[in-house]
């Protein structure tokens, strides 16, 4: 196929892709109530509504608030997991491995609804802080995968070299290791924070009816009456998503990131 | 490929010591409380005894499970493996060749696509049911534009109904999809294809005969993958079809917060467990015969 059909090909999907997003931003763009596309008249009223109105306000600080511990937490446990897989190949490593693994890879329906017996049977059903947690555990998986990433790119002769100057465990840990993977543990938690501000099925199952966050809010929404603040909130997620993956793949190689071999060559 | 296994042995003894072995520790206490526990009480909680508009008390019965073989359950499996199966194929046949030219691209043009594909990966179904819906829906949809070229009589919606749903799905599981074959894809010996060009086959024919066979356990894999992934699809269904295109977990969902039955919504998710955890398996096999020919 020629070089042409192929882009064309790419391109038109990435359209298709792009289709629902197109619309939202229309919507979110109307003059009255009304979700009407092309809009009629054009106005940003409803994205300053986001920041006024207290029926919106609420869920946004609950997101960010959730969005920020739960990643920094997954991170937190990410790390040192990542370190030790590394660094030994014994039955803990591995096992740990997939532990890591494991929240992402079943349906989320799954890991929900064991959030959500675990809660109650602690007795911290409907807390924000069984949502953070939940969500730490069930997003670790994304910083597991891009330090280990990380490490594995790392050159053992530095940490030798380290070795043999004197350095002490603690100073090589500090001094070479976490600066080289600094890039990944950064992806790591970006990739976390946004994907717990999109979260939903957890949030919901956990603590869906008195921490009310921006997913669930439009969920709410979906049901009792559509308004263009739900575009609004749909654009916000996709810039937002744009801006930081886009980061990454500015400062970054996001294609080896996401598991390519030869795209150094290129 | 000697030396390479000389020089790795000193250099995982090098590693070994940089990292306190108690690191190891946190994360596996954290992880197995939080992650293997709830699981433990899922298990439990699915054989105990319903308390009608509470939670549950403890208990062993088999009630729960009973009911998942009367025959409105066995509708709900079929229903959910044929949705997610159609869905998990249509998204392969458009991800395989989109990855392929896609690993072919320069490293910036990649780098841009795979920026969107995340950005629409990270996208939660609630905002991809929002928009799909609104795309479809009689005031703002397509159907407007093909009104507007003539195509149609007049607005009308699509929403909700198969067509929707499926659009959908597709919708959600492409860009994951495609963030699973490419790694195969992209490791995949160019120099391969450039040989059978060069020794006369075309360019179809270089495809159905050196790069799907070398593809065809990735291929299976990420189906597997993707079908498990759409299984987990629960707001969907409710958003873009109608209530006979319910699938297991919309259930899962309605038993465990709507129905308050929380012994029953446990007893479906260890099953969608199991068929998972089954699935993933299976992929994890096929990947390792594949790694293990090459």
């Amino acid at each position: 196929m020629t070089r042409g059909l192929r882009l064309f090909y790419i391109c038109f999907i990435l359209f298709l892709l792009a289709l629902p997003i197109i619309v939202v931003t229309g919507i979110s763009l109307n003059e009255g109530r009304s979700l009407r596309f092309p809009p009629e008249g054009l106005s940003l009223r409803w994205y300053g509504a986001l920041f006024q109105e207290g029926d919106w306000l609420q869920p946004l600080r609950h997101s960010l608030i959730i969005a920020l511990s739960a990643s920094l937490l997954s991170v937190t446990i990410a790390l040192p997991l990542a370190l030790y897989v590394w660094s030994r190949g014994n039955w803990l490593g591995r096992a740990l491995h997939t532990l890591g693994i494991a929240p992402f890879m079943l349906p989320p329906v799954i890991t929900a609804l064991g959030f959500l017996v675990f809660w109650v049977s602690v007795g911290m059903y409907g807390q924000m802080l069984a949502t953070i947690i939940s969500h730490a555990i069930f997003l670790v998986t994304l910083p597991v995968v891009t330090i280990s990433l990380g490490l594995r790119s790392i050159d053992m002769a530095l940490v030798e070299a380290a070795r043999t100057m004197g350095a002490s465990r603690g100073q090589i840990l500090r001094g070479v290791i976490l600066p080289l993977i600094m890039p990944y543990i950064i992806s790591g938690f970006a990739f976390a924070f946004v994907l717990s501000l999109n979260e939903y099925i957890v949030a919901y199952m956990v603590a869906g009816f008195t921490v009310e966050t921006l997913p669930i809010k439009i969920f709410n929404s979906l049901r009792y009456g559509y308004t263009p603040i739900m575009g609004v909130v749909a654009v916000l997620f996709v810039a937002l998503a744009i801006v930081v993956f886009g980061l990454i793949g500015r400062y970054g190689d996001l294609p080896r990131l996401m598991g390519s071999d030869r795209s150094g060559e290129r | 490929m000697s030396g390479e296994t000389v020089h790795a042995a000193p250099a995982s003894s090098v590693s070994e010591k940089a990292v306190p072995g108690w690191f190891g520790l946190v994360p596996a206490i954290t992880l197995a409380v939080l992650f293997l526990i709830p699981f433990a009480i899922m298990l439990s909680v699915s054989v105990a005894h319903r308390v009608p508009g509470g939670f549950f008390e403890p208990g062993f019965e088999w009630t729960s499970y009973e009911r998942l073989l009367s025959p409105f359950f066995g509708r709900i499996l079929y229903t959910s493996v044929a949705i997610s199966a159609g869905a998990a194929a249509i998204c392969i046949a458009l991800a395989f060749p989109f990855t392929i030219f896609l690993a072919g691209m320069r490293h910036r043009v990649q780098t841009l696509v795979l920026v969107a594909l995340l950005a629409v990966l990270s996208l939660s179904e609630v905002i991809i049911g929002f928009s799909i819906s609104t795309l479809l829906s009689r005031t703002a949809g397509i159907g407007n534009l093909f009104a507007a070229i003539g195509l149609i009589d007049g607005p009308r919606s699509y929403t909700p109904g198969l067509f929707a749903l499926m659009t959908g799905l597709c919708y959600l599981v492409f860009p994951y999809a495609v963030l699973v074959l490419y790694p195969p894809v992209s490791r995949l010996d160019p120099e391969l294809r450039d040989a059978a060009r060069m020794m006369g086959a075309g360019p179809l024919r270089t495809f159905f005969t050196v790069t799907v066979p070398l593809m065809r356990a990735p291929v299976l894999g990420a189906s597997i993958l993707v079908f498990v992934f759409t299984l987990g699809a629960f707001l969907l269904p409710q958003v873009l079809g109608r209530p006979n295109h319910w699938t297991l977990s919309v259930h899962i969902t309605d038993q465990a917060i709507f129905q308050s039955n929380l012994p029953f919504a446990a007893a479906m998710a260890i099953v969608l467990l199991l068929v998972a955890l089954l699935l993933v398996g299976l992929t994890l096999l096929l990947g390792r015969e594949s790694g293990g020919r090459r």
